[in-house]
């Protein structure tokens, strides 16, 4: 609770002071702060004292799971801030603003990781959707900017459509929005009500997380976007949806599993053969990543197919590790004027670190051993294993891996192999630093997983 | 009344709105037809709401049940207005800036 009220909450201060603070470089200080308080609070909310006490007639639910998930979003936000604060205020005329609605976002991810109502899930999901909508469109200027806002709004707002008809069934066969009632329905008569609602439910939050084959505004939306924006929906954003995806599926339809296991399973095939295989083709890193993201769907599906113990710390596990090698690929892709794959050649001479850092990011985004994203594959497939069923897909998961490695290193190929001209960096040295902080996260993540996933038991 | 006549009602609206958001091409029409779907929820919701609380009512006289999904309607229509003044500024800024409400024109992301 502490975590939606404070966001909220500095939303609005966030715009006051754009008001009063005439500085525009003030905006990155003001949201650093704005985030540290998020923290503090949320740890608060982990050891149970809250602002507000309540859990407003069951509407909420504080379990340590979503609570501890959101503790990694805070990290990653203010990882993000620290590394991207000067370019969201680079992008436009009202940078408080754009900080402002960032924290809305992080309010919405609040209620869509502790919801343990429709009610709620459908406000959070809203409360992240509609500020992305504008942040999309920040650069008014620009017409693939403006393209791409009107895109993801009329697809996002078509699939709020699809997921209130999903809800409404739900609530025809279960007579409530609860979740716990829902994971109770018995009456014979309402079988199809619950299939219609599941289904339906399923292919909105499909397309919120862009899941094939609902991911065809995907690349178009995270191209047209500015940079930092794209950064900030690919990871945290969709780090947040999937949360609600999985609480959702856990505790309301695992026990109805016949309905929609397959279905779940043909969404995460397509996915990870759609997004691996395209991102194979593309010329542009920044559209390189969007397709990456969504092959990184497919492997978050997972944790969603098993519903299991496993599937919870693998989303874990894997939420921290792609948040964060995402954001410092990003952070460094916004600093360059060339986004093809050319543009890379040669860096590893000019900038020896930067370079480094960037091969552990996109290593662990591939799964290499000893980096987070190996954990994190090993643990939403070992969830899927577990199930005993569907064993064909794991092993299309992995052989989908292997192609992720192609198109990943075909970057580090580029810094380290490649002689070319390189595009003029400039980079401060707390900007480095960090950079290496998240490299460093990234390793320690990869060889002592269990120091985040024992928080799961003990805090 | 058989609750099967708003269900069907219900469904008839919602895949008009789906078949509009598919085929047609103005953006503002597409937004409509977003709006009508939204509406189709609203009201099976309301049906919903009432058939079960004829059946709990029916079992206790004193129940209270069946309001949920009515209030649930009353945040669908203000989020629907929150949709409405964003969406509607970002189709007034595309028309700033190429004269047109055509979706045919979204293709300049496609290499």
């Amino acid at each position: 609770m502490n975590l939606i009220l404070l966001s909220a909450i500095w939303g609005i201060v966030m715009m006051f002071s754009g008001l009063f603070l005439n500085s525009k470089s003030a905006a990155k200080t003001v949201a650093l702060v704005g985030a540290v308080a998020l923290l503090i609070g949320n740890i608060f909310d982990l050891s149970g004292k809250m602002i507000i006490n309540s859990d407003f007639k069951g509407m909420l639910q504080y379990e340590r799971f979503g609570l501890l998930f959101l503790t990694v979003l805070i990290l990653a936000l203010i990882i993000y801030i620290l590394l991207s604060g000067k370019d969201v205020e680079a992008v436009g005329k009202h940078p408080f603003e754009y900080f402002a609605l960032i924290f809305f976002v992080m309010s919405g991810a609040g209620l869509v990781a502790l919801f343990n109502n429709l009610l709620i899930l459908f406000i959070g999901i809203e409360i992240v959707s509609i500020p992305l909508y504008i942040l999309t469109g920040a650069d008014k200027r620009n017409l693939k900017g403006n393209e791409a806002a009107l895109k993801y709004f009329l697809m996002g707002s078509f699939s709020t459509g699809i997921l209130l008809m999903g809800i409404a069934f739900l609530y025809g066969a279960a007579g409530s929005f609860q979740v716990e009632r829902l994971a109770m329905i018995t009456s014979e008569d309402f079988t199809a009500f619950t299939t219609i609602g599941i289904v339906m439910v399923m292919v909105a939050l499909a397309f919120k997380v862009s899941a094939a084959p609902f991911h065809f505004w995907t690349p178009d939306v995270y191209d047209g976007a500015p940079t930092v924006f794209t950064s900030f929906m690919a990871t945290i954003v969709k780090a947040a949806i999937f949360i609600g995806f999985l609480n959702l599926f856990i505790n309301a339809f695992a026990g109805k599993s016949d309905s929609w296991k397959l279905t779940v399973a043909i969404i995460t095939a397509l996915t990870l053969f759609i997004g691996n295989i395209t991102a194979v083709y593309q010329q542009s890193v920044k559209r390189m990543l969007a397709y990456s993201s969504i092959a990184q769907a497919g492997f978050m599906l997972f944790a969603v197919f098993a519903v299991n113990d496993l599937s919870k710390q693998g989303l874990l596990l894997y939420a921290a590790a792609y948040c964060f090698a995402t954001i410092g690929i990003f952070a460094v892709l916004v600093k360059m004027k060339d986004y093809t794959f050319e543009g890379f050649n040669g860096l590893a001479k000019k900038q020896p670190l930067v370079a480094f850092v960037l091969t552990v990011c996109f290593l662990s985004l591939a799964g290499i051993p000893l980096t987070a994203g190996f954990f994190a594959k090993y643990f939403v497939l070992a969830a899927a294993v577990k199930t005993g069923t569907y064993l064909w897909l794991v092993i299309f998961a992995v052989v989908m891996a292997a192609v992720s490695v192609y198109y990943y290193f075909r970057v580090i190929q580029a810094m380290y192999f490649k002689e070319g001209e390189t595009q003029e960096l400039e980079l401060a040295t707390p900007f480095k630093a960090l950079l290496v902080l998240v490299a460093a996260v990234i390793i320690v993540l990869g060889v002592y997983p269990s120091l985040l996933l024992d928080m799961l038991i003990f805090f | 009344m058989p609750i099967n006549y708003y269900i069907y009602l219900a469904v008839a609206l919602f895949s008009i709105g789906v078949a509009g958001v598919l085929t047609r091409r103005n953006a503002i029409i597409i937004f409509m037809c977003v709006e009508l779907m939204l509406n189709a929820v609203n009201l099976l919701l309301v049906a919903f709401s009432k058939m079960h609380a004829q059946t709990a009512l029916a079992a206790n006289p004193s129940a209270i049940t069946g309001v949920e999904a009515q209030l649930f309607v009353f945040f669908i229509m203000v989020v629907a207005a929150a949709e409405v003044s964003v969406g509607l500024a970002i189709i007034v800024m595309m028309y700033r800036n190429i004269h047109s409400v055509d979706v045919n024109f979204l293709n300049r992301l496609k290499h």
